[in-house]
């Protein structure tokens, strides 16, 4: 495919097609070893010291979360600032936040896997990750959320001595479940991804140990023609389950709220704005993280193109625009629903209590994405991982703004309100934070951060067609 | 291909499989049975300070429970009785006035301090249970505190778990009985179709409605 000069004007006698050159997505002509040596390096070499700092660094930041975390369960939920009228503040705020953030890794692996995009092969088991263990650290939080943490099996359909069963007509029990199945349905499909590249560490191994750990996860994979049949039926089916639970999780997420009747929550747009921002925020998740990955790791400048970073900026701008959409839209029914409750809801949320939230969130959140326009900072990637960082930030204030600002007014003057942090809702946010990234450098440094099989598969040389571009007027003759 | 586990490893699934049944399984039938109340609550039967028989006095006396528990009908609480109510019928000069096994109440009303009963039915703090309610609607002594007119010493019959009261909250019709029967320990449907039958008339006569929803006994 990447050797258009082969195919003359006279070969294929359609002097005025041309066929636009796909960037390759493999650089330099590597060939099958040169993935595998690159991927695998990173895991079998000596542990380097960065990795030991950083993981003290964000170990430490989930230590201290996981002090606050038990404190506030030995204590209660008063050491956090949430308070009547604001019940959910920066607990729902996190929990929105990474699940939200986990939705882009699966909709870049899934369901630009099952629509065949090439570009995605090199990030997507990183945004896999990433899906994962953001879901980790969303579901630290409806836990201790509820204050007795003790009862959290009351969420579980458990057959009990107090002859009680969970509500299934409340969206947070669609919650629990949604959320469960897609950490469930998601790890699967990560690991499933993942089985092939295994067994090649467990063939590579050199200590018994570690033939011994990565031959149990590689589950006997031998890599015959029968294996690999079966594995990519199952893998496609994989992907299928996970692209349809992307937007039923987001959905029933934005259902906490859309089914409520507080000013500010009830509207229909809400799966919509989940499911846009979702993305929207873990695009820039995945460019904050792979970005410093490529720079400690420069063999990976061969595997992650510019040409690929490019594709994930468009789509953070794409989603970066629909976000901005349903900014306007929301001010616009406000003020068109002429209901004087709707009206008071978002003047509060900009001139409130909590607007510097909102302000802050809509300043990042409509200018940010708009320079990914320019060609010139999607390919200044010093630039554009700052961009994504602050969407990230912006993000995280719109999911304060949408969650805990509309609580602070709602109908009736008496149960207005405000929300003030405490040092214990900070730090154990910067815990969760802490969580993240101390899985994701356990991630790197243990299991291959890149499908390796599939990558392969795009090789220049190990395309069947190669040289034939995508055109259907190819022909055998130019082997 | 070299090995890639030690000739070991072949049985470790099947030890891991075997180890989890052996410890897993009876620590989950041995919380299934032993944590709930039916275990920990039902046959709870202390040494009370006056060897009391209500088989004595109720089945073989026939006395009323009202004349020892008299608020039952107008009171939330229902009282355990006064000593007063003792010496009403074993003062000086009737029934059985020097009877060792009767010192505790003597002290007790010479003293003026009341005798230190031990509590069998005992509610948490934090449910709300109100005596007179139910006795007024079709809800005899029988259904909570079981056959006591045939307990020499009381103990707990029922196991007062949030279920059990919930068991009758979703559907009363199975226990109601008509308003004479109440205090009546031996009475008994004459078929659990008839006890159904009665109950439904009697849920609808009366509107019986009872909460199942958590504020409605944890208010």
């Amino acid at each position: 495919m990447s050797t258009p000069s082969i195919i003359t004007a006279a070969e294929t006698e359609t002097p005025d097609l041309h066929v636009l050159e796909r960037p390759p997505q493999v650089l330099n002509n590597r060939g099958p070893l040169w993935v595998t040596d690159a991927v695998c390096s990173i895991v079998e070499g000596k542990t380097p010291l960065w990795w030991y700092a950083a993981i003290a660094f964000t170990g430490t930041f989930a230590a201290i979360g996981g002090a606050c975390i038990l404190y506030m369960i030995c204590t209660g939920v008063g050491v956090w600032g949430s308070n009547s009228p604001c019940f959910w503040a920066w607990d729902i705020t996190n929990f929105i936040f990474w699940v939200s953030m986990a939705h882009a890794g699966s909709l870049i692996s899934a369901l630009l896997f099952l629509t065949r995009q090439k570009w995605s092969l090199s990030i997507s088991r990183a945004a896999e990750a990433m899906t994962v263990f953001a879901i980790v650290c969303a579901g630290v939080y409806p836990a201790i959320h509820i204050g007795r943490v003790w009862f959290v099996w009351f969420l579980f359909p458990v057959p009990n001595s107090y002859g009680m069963w969970p509500n299934f007509l409340s969206p947070l029990l669609w919650d629990v479940f949604a959320v469960t199945s897609y950490l469930t349905v998601s790890s699967l499909f990560w690991f499933a991804g993942m089985i092939p590249d295994l067994a090649v560490l467990r063939d590579r191994a050199t200590t018994k140990v570690r033939k011994f750990a990565y031959g149990i996860v590689s589950l006997g994979w031998l890599g015959t023609a029968r294996q690999w049949r079966h594995y990519e039926m199952m893998y496609v089916l994989l992907a299928g389950l996970t692209s349809v639970l992307v937007v039923t999780v987001t959905t029933i997420v934005a259902s906490d709220c859309a089914t409520s009747v507080i000013p500010g929550w009830h509207a229909t747009i809400f799966p919509f704005y989940f499911m846009v921002g979702a993305v929207y925020s873990g695009s820039a998740a995945i460019l904050t993280l792979l970005l410093p990955l490529r720079l400690i790791y420069p063999q990976l400048r061969d595997l992650i193109t510019p040409s690929q970073l490019d594709k994930v900026c468009k789509l953070l701008l794409m989603m970066g625009s629909c976000v901005a959409y349903v900014y306007v839209f929301e001010l616009f029914n406000a003020w068109y629903s002429a209901n004087p409750f709707e009206r008071g809801a978002f003047w509060e949320r900009f001139t409130g209590s909590c607007s510097w939230y909102a302000i802050t969130c809509l300043s990042i959140n409509l200018t940010v994405p708009q320079l990914f326009w320019f060609k010139a900072v999607r390919r200044c990637l010093p630039l554009v991982f700052i961009l994504a960082i602050l969407c990230n930030v912006g993000m995280w204030f719109e999911r304060f703004m949408i969650v805990t600002s509309t609580l602070t007014h709602d109908f009736l003057p008496s149960s207005w309100g405000n929300f003030h942090p405490t040092i214990v809702d900070i730090l154990t946010a910067t815990g969760t934070l802490g969580i993240f990234f101390t899985l994701f450098l356990l991630f790197i440094r243990f299991v291959p951060i890149m499908s390796m099989n599939e990558l392969k598969a795009v090789l220049p040389g190990t395309q069947p067609h190669a040289g034939a571009g995508h055109s259907n007027n190819s022909t055998e003759e130019t082997h | 291909m070299s090995n890639f586990f030690p000739r070991w490893a072949n049985w470790l699934p099947l030890q891991l499989l075997v180890c989890g049944l052996v410890i897993g399984g009876p620590i989950t039938l041995g919380i299934w049975y032993y944590f709930t109340p039916k275990y920990t609550r039902v046959g709870y039967q202390p040494d009370q300070p006056v060897p009391f028989s209500h088989a004595l006095h109720v089945k073989q006396l026939g006395m009323d429970c009202r004349y020892c528990h008299s608020f039952v009908e107008v009171a939330g609480h229902s009282n355990l009785p006064a000593t007063q109510t003792c010496i009403n019928c074993h003062g000086q000069g009737k029934i059985l006035p020097n009877s060792p096994r009767l010192a505790a109440v003597r002290d007790s009303w010479e003293t003026g301090q009341p005798i230190p009963w031990v509590q069998i039915h005992r509610l948490p703090d934090y449910a709300y249970f109100n005596h007179a309610v139910h006795v007024n609607r079709g809800v005899s002594c029988y259904s909570c505190h079981g056959a006591v007119n045939e307990m020499s010493v009381v103990y707990e019959a029922e196991s007062l778990s949030m279920k059990w009261c919930l068991d009758c909250h979703r559907a009363p019709e199975n226990f109601l009985r008509p308003p004479s029967e109440i205090f009546n320990m031996n009475w008994h449907p004459a078929s659990p179709e008839a006890q159904r039958e009665l109950g439904t008339k009697f849920k609808e006569e009366w509107k019986v409605n009872p909460p199942v929803n958590c504020g409605g006994c944890h208010r």
